[in-house]
């Protein structure tokens, strides 16, 4: 049994809470109170039986305005799989949440109107999707039941999007029709769809591979803390604990700590305390090395044939997160995995259209939700890959230097 | 063993060498985890994990000591003690401090109703479990704790499902869900202003099942109170409520001596017990897989007086 991260994006009105809803009743992972408290909502607001998107909605504030807030996460499991879903509401902060929500996802759930086709906003939340690199995809094509579960309508969005992902290079996309209202599709397969010979959407989303979207060949390792039991029996005992980013470590392995470029062996690896062969991600582990060096927080561990790039000056894709607008030449600590930099942003390219992936002049200030290329310069080395290599170790985050705020996504180049 | 075993199947079917490396869906939770709890350890001055003896907590305690062994825990225990809690999680607590070498701080709230010359609640099942806020506040300014360790889980409730794993709260504890740092990839920012504190919780991603199934496979000991035993309770509303000191006998109240076991275990006037046999882990993971209510629904009374409740709590400054 592993874990399946995935995240639902669809506009307002495309039933991405009645989905959500449907996948965690149908999978009976709703249990009798939370039920009850459904109906009871269901009559406070005066909706009919049972309102499935009730389920997904969490804050008073939410449901007074009957909006949603912020990305919430639900769990549900299956025997074959534990699921987490991001749940990233469909309207004004959309692009701000939806990065948060995709940021660690395996896979995304493009829901699309039937009704509707193609739209805008599918553009927008696969052009997210892509500049993510989320490496699955799932078009569901949503409300079968209101176009007679007309196998022509599904077909020509199939056509449209297939266009979109291709020129987006989104090489796995799974299409599946669906009525999110009616169960049809979700987890039993739909009595009235015979012309759909895929599988139901649970099985597509238990049988998707996901060790594969860990890469193994690259090792990559951040010290976050440095043990130093200081007792009388582990006296000498320096142990730099981390996550593996990616790859594989061995014992007696040669390695190079970045960026002050020392070269040393591995002596020792530790899981939770347990003396280890081999650690690889996405691991929690503890690296003793061969030789006495001064290393601390944030520095990297790579194996010397291995390494990453490291520069003082990177260029970037930035999606900006904050209400307070980009100011450029403006300083932001710059936070990549554990390791915290002062860093200025020198230099804003060109905005990214989010609906068209047109690059666009800046006019002005970089503001809420804005996707831009830019160029960032750092007061020390910065050990990096680019996010289209290596997700895990290509991304950072700005901090704002006075409210401490996080203001933006960052995406090697 | 088994992940080997599975490991040399899913090779011969893929042909790949990169399958071998695989974790189950515990060990990506743990590693998870451990990590949130080595950034904790990094990044503030002063932290505390927030013990109480349930199993969430006791869960906690054993992720931090795999986080930093061979070394100690570097943070302390500190727990809020409410008065009333059952015997069984004090006495659990005070032999896992020892156990783990931990620093142990309790602060009553008892003592914060009488500095404070707070009002008692009232009503047959006083619940101090919205008084603990002031303790907790009180506690965080008297060690200058800028960061507490909580055992939340996502899955348990409507409002906690959207709550970062690095919740940053104001001089008042406050939390503003329209006010969140978005939190991605695994990047967690702990950045704060003097007089913010942050509220850390490890196991967000975990469910309660997740929980079960870790405690068994890692072979935690918990309070005896988890497993079946006999009881004198009240039934109320369906709910089985422990006899105690602080319950208010009523007429037509009967007390009966049931088979009992803990779902969840609070402060013994705003927690229920489930009737149950099952008295090992193997039994109550059954029962939990098949139970058809919630945790929070079948045993916190508190939960359900409004819809609302969980997030007005924690606008305030609880957990």
């Amino acid at each position: 049994m592993d874990i399946l991260r995935f995240i639902t994006a669809g506009s307002v009105d495309d039933g991405k809470s009645t989905l959500i809803g449907r996948l965690l009743y149908d999978s009976k992972n709703i249990l009798i109170d939370q039920l009850e408290q459904l109906e009871k909502q269901s009559k406070n607001k005066e909706a009919g039986p049972i309102d499935l998107a009730l389920l997904t909605d969490g804050l008073r504030a939410e449901r007074e305005q009957g909006i949603t807030i912020d990305v919430a996460y639900r769990y549900f499991s299956t025997p074959k799989r534990k699921f987490i879903i991001a749940d990233a509401p469909g309207h004004v902060q959309y692009t701000r949440n939806m990065i948060t929500g995709a940021s660690n996802a395996n896979l995304i759930i493009v829901l699309v109107d039937a009704r509707q086709g193609v739209v805008e906003q599918t553009r927008r939340h696969s052009i997210i999707a892509s500049l993510l690199k989320i490496p699955h995809v799932v078009v569901a094509i949503n409300k079968m039941d209101l176009v007679d579960f007309s196998q022509d309508v599904y077909n020509n969005i199939v056509i449209d999007y297939a266009a979109v992902a291709k020129q987006l290079g989104l090489n796995d996309v799974t299409y599946i029709p669906i009525s999110a209202l009616q169960g049809d599709n979700i987890v039993d397969a739909s009595t009235s769809m015979d012309w759909y010979e895929g599988k139901p959407l649970l099985e597509i989303l238990e049988d998707v591979p996901v060790d594969s979207d860990i890469n193994l060949t690259d090792p990559r390792f951040q010290v976050q803390f440095v043990i130093r039991p200081q007792t009388d029996d582990l006296h000498d005992y320096r142990g730099y604990a981390g996550k593996v980013i990616s790859g594989v470590y061995k014992k007696g392995d040669a390695v190079t700590v970045l960026p002050a470029g020392i070269e040393t062996t591995i002596a020792k690896l530790e899981v939770a305390g347990e003396e280890v062969e081999e650690i690889f991600a996405p691991q929690s582990a503890t690296i003793l090395l061969a030789n006495d060096i001064d290393i601390s927080r944030g520095d990297s561990i790579v194996q010397t044939n291995n390494q990453p790039q490291t520069t003082n000056e990177v260029e970037v894709l930035l999606c900006w997160l904050d209400d307070k607008p980009l100011q450029t030449g403006n300083k932001y600590y710059l936070q990549h995995n554990s390791r915290l930099i002062r860093s200025v942003i020198k230099q804003v390219e060109y905005k990214l259209d989010v609906n068209t992936l047109q690059q666009q002049p800046v006019e002005g200030n970089v503001k809420l939700n804005e996707v831009v290329k830019a160029t960032i310069k750092t007061a020390s080395p910065l050990v990096y890959d680019s996010y289209t290599k290596l997700r895990a170790n290509g991304s950072a985050i700005l901090i704002d230097e006075t409210s401490h705020s996080t203001v933006a996504a960052v995406l090697f180049q | 063993m088994n992940r080997l075993i599975m490991s040399e199947h899913l090779t011969q079917k893929n042909n790949s060498p990169l399958r071998v490396r695989g974790l189950d869906y515990l060990e990506q939770l743990e590693a998870e985890s451990i990590h949130i709890f080595r950034e904790i350890a990094a990044q503030f001055e002063k932290p505390a994990l927030l013990f109480s003896g349930g199993k969430d907590s006791i869960t906690l305690v054993h992720l931090a000591r795999k986080a930093f062994a061979p070394g100690k825990i570097p943070f302390p225990l500190v727990h809020i003690d409410t008065g009333h809690n059952f015997q069984e999680a004090l006495d659990y607590r005070d032999a896992m401090a020892a156990k783990v070498n931990a620093t142990l701080i309790v602060r009553k709230v008892e003592d914060t109703i009488k500095a404070k010359n707070l009002t008692e609640p009232k009503g047959k099942f006083p619940s101090r479990n919205w008084l603990q806020t002031y303790t907790l506040l009180d506690t965080i300014e008297e060690f200058k704790f800028d960061a507490c360790i909580g055992g939340a889980r996502r899955d348990e409730e409507k409002a906690r499902a959207k709550e970062r794993i690095f919740s940053v709260r104001d001089d008042f504890g406050q939390w503003n869900p329209k006010l969140q740092r978005p939190e991605l990839w695994n990047i967690y920012n702990g950045r704060i202003n003097k007089g913010e504190n942050v509220r850390v919780f490890p196991i967000s991603n975990w469910t309660e099942l997740d929980i079960w199934n870790y405690i068994k496979k890692e072979n935690i000991a918990l309070p005896s109170i988890y497993f079946a035993h006999e009881r004198e309770v009240i039934v109320h509303d369906g709910q089985l409520v422990a006899m105690s000191p602080y319950v208010t006998l009523e007429e037509g109240d009967a007390v009966v001596t049931k088979q009992v076991r803990y779902r969840t275990v609070g402060d013994m006037t705003c927690t229920a017990a489930v009737e149950s046999a099952a008295a090992t882990l193997d039994e109550v993971i059954n029962e939990i897989t098949a139970a058809k209510i919630s945790e929070r629904g079948e045993t916190r009374i508190d939960d359900k007086v409004t819809e609302a409740a969980m997030e007005d709590r924690k606008k305030n400054g609880y957990f």
